[in-house]
């Protein structure tokens, strides 16, 4: 079966979605990413989304590559070109793709009736055939055909060859014997697709000069190098996708940037801990003893650490903690993403409690914002979480490269050394831990073995005087929670600003907001744009911090409607919008996906405009209204 | 209410080496029971830690939940102090000596914070052999939650309601030497005689050195049929033997009578000096040390004293290869790669 000339085709140049499906644990994933990598290489933008199971050997997964020269990095829905090397999902796979659009299969046994469709293409290549032929080792037979599919989608699409042949060699840099063998399976692939199909399709790519200097890598590594940047000597986690591969960047760079060149001793520490109570116990302990320290985890151990969080925020103890948000708990949806975990992590633990969050949406923003997390947390002295996703920490994502000023310093915060204590006494003051001096709601701290006789105080959760002497007394613990208030007044100060993205259209003033934070970001760009292309003004908040900016409260003041993407079922960050603000919560509309895949720009449009279509025709009777249907 | 101590000193009052009286080694008033055992175990650390000469802001004193995890505030008013989660000590003590490989650690905890909340943490502390002194003030109850039984609860014990145990207890010591700790004690509150010695080698052992203090809730469960009152202890313990601990700075000056003493040279050159033990019984030998605390328990008996010591421990630091600095120490020169390398990283993102 070959391309139908009677069947319509897609026509397009670098705006594409190509899907493959496969089995996971048969060495796909590196192909896969060698694809992804040389649409990078020929300077188009383009965002790679693994979709796996967990598990690691036998289930279907897939991997998305959205190509878009407009530079849209969300997921789009539609496929344009299905590789269909998995049979076990051949029949869901054979329906996502676009009328008109190709599916790429395994032609060595006939395709089943049942797949045929007649409104799409049939790419037929006989990658067993061509491996049985070629190699004998079963392994090999398996890696390569991998290998061979690429070799055969170059040809279709138009990829250079040159680029996948430079991809090979970096690739197996080291490991020379590789090289010829890998190159030679590209051929094969590239070859047979020549001879057999009229190359390339009408979906195809181009070269062109739009990456730029930008870099593709996922946002755990980001945040994994960011720890190192910012200092971080102390690292101790329990293992949960899809956080584990933030430790593992950790590790991998300060294996290399942190070994002292004299001695070849560590200059920091990764714990493994028994679990997540005593990861973020460790941390506590490190970060109260005057080292920057985090962990990383997911919702269960976020779980688990609560009680831990409730501490530190009244001990006013610093700790860093990643949060990859992952969907659910236990089985079922542990490897699909969600920004799930809003609200708990928001106001963890018991008590009048409450956190400081920071939401990337981009691997440089994983790097610069974790970086900025230590110094947040030693200059607020309470827990730091950075709401990471596992599309953003797990995917690979284009950004701006990362920097860093030299001249910086890190801002470890108010913690006085000896000398400074000697000079308070001089001056006849008294050193009081929880005195608020500075009337910002922040307290000197001193660390541990500071001073012989100066400087030493007692931490413990509620209930100390300023000089952290304990007390059972009912205005002493007010003074000091408020004053733990007022330091969260400080914090928004201080904490990363939202980013206003206001809609072009110059002649009128837009009544309507959306309100989106972490990996809503690129889709909800383009949602943006798409609404104005219609004529549908909509200006944009993204989020970046919480406790919130006073101008996150204007911009929904200056709005009649506002629409809050979350990426979860109940509406998390409306419901903190709601709590924190005094916001007229009718004036603020859900606009959900929670699926466990990645939010789509089709998806928020859809909902936009059937929100504002049934409000117009039905005259505005739905005022009272605060939800919204659900995503897809 | 605070209850802060009087600032009077005695003029007269006897110096350590560092010139501090014992008086710069106390804490804040206890407020716990009169007569409760975990005051002396205070007071057998304040005097351990004066007579050591040990500088008081050296130390970090880190406990969980508990009657026993109070007394932190109780002792060494000039060092720092975390009063933490109930049963999370050890977690918080790892993070704390990760940060900074020179300070001495003390943990406090109950029989509750370990063997029961805290058992996980305690078992996994063990293994990492993190240097540290950890005490367990056992009392065989909860004593801040008014006198549950406990996990340490002797079988067949009877508490001051008239309830039986009829529960496994779990002994920590024993938990300990299976697990691989370096030190193990066991003590009693009520012997100072022994305590203090103990305390003062576990400070100078490199790495996790366990002291399980059995200490009589005076209020929940010092009652008669209770395994763990005073009188109980007093009438049913055994030493391993009587002890003496030479510090690595000072000369033996008391002379033991040939074959009637061991010597055991920690790692620091400090010296345990064992007198009057038990036949045959070595504390270096860790079967044979599970082996008498099992036959005494068998026998209704506590075995207390030493139990076993590894006088070449290899500590978490050691395993992990981490700098000699401390962490803590560390500056953004060591710290932070800089601009330069991170532009060859971002190379290879591309
Ligand atoms: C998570 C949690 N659960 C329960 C408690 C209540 N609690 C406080 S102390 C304690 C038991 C303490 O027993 P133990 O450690 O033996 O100390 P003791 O008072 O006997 O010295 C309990 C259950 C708590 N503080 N935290
Ligand atoms: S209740 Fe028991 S353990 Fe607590 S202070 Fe009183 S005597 Fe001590
Ligand atoms: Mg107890």
């Amino acid at each position: 079966m070959s391309s139908n000339s009677k069947i319509p085709s897609l026509k397009a140049i670098n705006e594409l979605v190509i899907k493959f499906a496969n089995v996971n644990g048969t060495g796909s994933a590196s192909a896969n990413n060698m694809f992804a990598k040389a649409i990078f290489r020929m300077g188009i933008p383009v965002t790679p989304k693994n979709i796996f199971p967990s598990n690691i050997q036998g289930l279907p997964t897939w991997y998305e590559v959205r190509i878009s020269e407009k530079g849209y990095q969300g997921r789009r829905d539609g496929i344009d070109l299905m590789v269909a090397v998995n049979p076990q999902s051949m029949a869901k796979d054979v329906q996502a793709v676009r009328p008109g659009g190709y599916f790429f299969y395994d032609s060595t046994r006939p395709l089943d009736i049942r797949y045929v469709r007649d409104d799409i293409h049939y790419i037929g290549v006989p990658l067993t055939d061509i491996c049985r032929q070629e190699y004998t080792d079963p392994r090999q037979r398996q890696l390569f055909k991998n290998v061979i599919y690429i070799g055969a989608l170059a040809a279709l699409l138009n990829i250079e060859f040159t680029v996948l042949s430079d991809l090979v060699g970096d690739q197996f840099k080291g490991k020379q014997k590789l090289i010829a063998p890998n190159i030679h399976a590209l051929e094969l692939g590239y070859q047979y697709a020549n001879k057999h199909f009229s190359c390339p399709l009408d979906i195809r790519v181009e070269r062109r000069d739009l990456v730029q200097d930008q870099i593709l890598t996922t946002g755990n590594n980001a945040t994994g190098l960011g720890a190192v940047y910012a200092g971080a000597t102390v690292a101790a986690w329990y293992p949960i996708t899809p956080s584990t591969s933030v430790v593992e960047a950790f590790d991998k760079y300060a294996s290399r940037l942190r070994i002292d060149a004299g001695t070849g001793q560590k200059n920091y520490a990764i714990v493994q801990a028994e679990d997540e109570l005593s990861a973020i116990g460790m941390v506590i302990g490190a970060a109260w003893n005057g080292a920057r320290s985090f962990t990383a985890t997911s919702g269960p151990g976020i779980s688990l650490m609560s009680e831990f969080l409730g501490l530190a925020y009244f001990a006013e103890v610093p700790a860093v903690l990643i949060n990859v948000q992952r969907a659910g708990p236990s089985t079922g949806m542990p490897t699909r993403t969600q920004q799930p975990d809003v609200l708990s992590c928001a106001y963890a633990s018991h008590g009048d409690t409450k956190q400081v969050l920071l939401f990337p949406s981009t691997p440089k923003e994983c790097f610069d914002l974790t970086a900025q997390a230590f110094d947040l947390t030693e200059r607020l002295q309470t827990p730091v979480i950075l709401m990471s996703d596992l599309d953003l920490g797990m995917n690979d994502h284009m950004c701006e490269p990362f920097t860093w000023d030299d001249a910086r310093e890190y801002d470890r915060g108010k913690v006085l050394n000896a000398e400074q204590l000697d000079a308070l006494t001089e001056k006849g003051e008294r050193f009081g831990r929880y005195n608020d001096v500075d009337s910002d709601g922040i307290c000197y701290r001193t660390y541990p073995g500071t001073h012989p006789t100066k400087g030493a105080f007692f931490t413990r959760g509620t209930s100390r005087d300023p000089y952290a002497v304990y007390s059972e007394d009912g205005d002493v613990y007010v003074d000091n929670v408020d004053r733990l208030n007022r330091k969260f007044n400080t914090a928004k100060q201080i904490l990363p600003k939202p980013m206003l993205v206001l809609a072009k259209n110059a002649n009128k003033k837009s009544d309507i907001g959306l309100i989106y934070y972490g990996t809503s970001d690129a889709s909800a760009n383009e949602a943006l744009d798409n609404l104005a292309a219609k004529g549908v003004f909509i200006d944009g908040m993204r989020l970046l911090a919480f406790p919130f900016h006073q101008t996150v409260e204007q911009f929904i003041n200056d709005h009649e409607q506002v629409f809050v993407i979350d990426q979860n079922r109940d509406g998390q960050m409306r419901t903190l919008l709601v709590n924190e603000l005094d916001a007229l919560p009718s004036k603020l509309i859900k606009l959900l996906s929670y699926d466990g895949m990645p939010i789509t720009a089709m998806n928020i449009c859809r909902q936009i405009e059937q929100r504002l279509f049934t409000e117009n025709t039905s005259k505005k009777a739905a005022n009272s209204a605060s939800s919204s249907k659900g995503g897809k | 209410m605070t209850y802060l101590r009087p600032d009077f000193r005695h003029p007269d009052a006897p110096t350590n080496d560092l010139g501090y009286t014992s008086k710069d080694y106390e804490g804040a008033l206890s407020t716990l029971c009169a007569g409760c055992g975990h005051d002396s175990i205070s007071a057998a650390l304040i005097q351990a830690c004066f007579e050591m000469s040990i500088e008081p802001h050296q130390v970090a004193k880190i406990s969980g939940i508990g009657c026993s995890s109070k007394t932190p505030t109780y002792f060494l008013g000039n060092s720092h102090g975390f009063n933490s989660v109930h049963g999370r000590m050890p977690s918080v003590t790892t993070g704390a000596n990760l940060a900074n490989r020179d300070l001495k650690y003390v943990g406090v905890s109950g029989d509750g914070d370990s063997a029961s909340i805290g058992l996980g943490q305690f078992a996994h502390v063990v293994r990492r052999n993190l240097n540290m002194l950890y005490i367990v003030e056992n009392n065989g109850c909860y004593g801040l939650t008014k006198g549950q039984m406990s996990a340490t609860t002797d079988i067949d014990s009877v508490n001051k309601s008239g309830m039986v145990n009829e529960h496994q207890p779990i002994d920590l010591v024993n938990l300990a030497l299976e697990l691989g700790a370096t030190f193990v004690a066991r003590s009693f509150s009520g012997d100072k005689e022994q305590l203090v010695p103990l305390m003062k080698a576990a400070m100078s052992h490199r790495g996790f050195a366990f002291i399980d203090v059995v200490s009589p809730c005076v209020t929940f469960n010092n009652n008669a049929g209770s395994k763990k009152s005073y009188d109980f202890v007093r009438e049913h313990n055994e030493a391993t033997s009587a002890l003496d601990f030479v510090p690595m700075k000072d000369e033996i000056t008391t002379t033991y009578e040939q074959g009637s003493s061991q010597e055991v040279t920690l790692h620091d050159g400090s010296v345990i000096h064992l007198t009057k033990a038990i036949k045959g019984f070595d504390p270096c030998d860790r079967r044979a040390a599970i082996k008498a605390i099992k036959d005494h328990n068998e026998r209704g008996e506590i075995l207390t004293g030493l139990l076993y010591v590894d006088t070449d421990p290899t500590d978490l630091h050691d395993m992990y290869g981490t700098s000699c600095k401390p962490l803590n120490s560390l500056k953004e020169d060591v710290l932070c790669p800089g601009n330069a390398t991170l532009q060859s990283i971002n190379e290879s993102f591309r």
